[in-house]
């Protein structure tokens, strides 16, 4: 065995019992954490195929941005878990029966893709194509052909964002907020007041 | 025995039935659902990028990264409609929201 075998196999193992440590941790921080680590050694599956900029982009988007958000929600969460775990050993019998027929039909379509198919003659290339850098060629494909789709991408983002401030923003009745408007109409007139007061008399409300 | 297509589609596969079967046990938890979702998309992802190198062509990588996005975007949506609803009822059994009949 190679190199590459053992790095594969090694990434490959990480990878499935992570993923599965992720679906039956009975502590959802536990959970997340596995997530973490899946998708790292994910990214170590994409530099063994040469595809380094989407291998730093999945640490980048999801190590660094989604897998937080789920940290900080679930810890956020006041919930009881062992609760929400009720029904697990029901459906395990079940869900092993349909996710093991899922899995061996998708990994004998898979070996037959492989063979037959028109990607499984080709070797992955050594170098990357002309030579180009893989950020690069995404960029050049990426730019070129597909701006509009790039476009349509960080719009889906926008609307993500401003849904997620809409969702979750909630004004609390009773707290006193800066009122800018109020502020910039107020005049000498309406400020203030101007009271004549008698001499050894004082003033009362 | 060298690394080919099959190996990295056999892995795809396998942490796709990961990602169904979290859904299937664990499906009073929202969170672990929406996790599990991430676990799919990463099998995609997995597919995608492996289609791409063994066919010579990077537009499956794109594709990889728009599929990135999305799921960057479900997850951030999802999360918010979590504390949400969270907010608003006190717990996350998603099977006691009946509200609507679905």
């Amino acid at each position: 065995m190679d190199l590459q075998a053992i790095a594969f196999y090694l990434l490959a193992a990480v990878t499935v019992i992570s993923g599965f440590l992720v679906i039956t941790a009975r502590n959802p921080v536990h959970s997340v954490l596995f997530l973490i680590m899946a998708f790292f050694t994910a990214a170590g599956l994409f530099v063994m195929l040469g595809a380094e900029f989407l291998a730093m982009l999945l640490i980048v988007v999801y190590v660094g941005a989604v897998a937080v958000l789920f940290l900080f929600v679930v810890m956020m969460l006041d919930v009881d878990f062992t609760q929400l775990r009720e029904g697990f050993a029901q459906y395990l019998p079940i869900g092993m029966v349909v996710g093991g027929v899922l899995s061996v039909e998708m990994v004998m379509v898979a070996v037959t893709v492989a063979a037959n198919g028109a990607a499984g003659k080709n070797a992955a290339p050594a170098a990357p194509v002309a030579d180009l850098p893989n950020a690069e060629a995404i960029g050049r494909v990426l730019y070129t052909d597909y701006i509009y789709f790039f476009q349509a991408a960080g719009l889906v983002l926008l609307v993500a964002m401003i849904g997620a401030i809409v969702l979750t923003l909630r004004h609390r009745p009773g707290v006193r907020r800066q009122n800018i408007g109020d502020q910039v109409a107020r005049t000498p007139a309406s400020g203030m007041k101007i009271v004549q007061i008698k001499s050894g008399e004082g003033l009362s409300e | 025995m060298t690394i080919g297509l099959t190996h990295y589609l056999a892995v795809a596969a396998i942490l796709f039935t990961i990602g169904v079967l979290g859904i299937f046990v664990n499906r009073k938890n929202i969170i672990v659902i929406l996790m599990s979702i991430e676990l799919i998309l990463l099998a995609v992802n997995i597919n995608l990028v492996a289609f791409s190198v063994y066919l010579h062509d990077v537009v499956g990588q794109i594709f990889a990264m728009f599929v990135l996005t999305v799921a960057a975007a479900e997850a951030a949506v999802g999360l918010a409609i979590l504390v949400t609803f969270f907010r608003n009822r006190g717990d996350i059994a998603v099977d006691d929201a009946s509200m609507m009949k679905g």
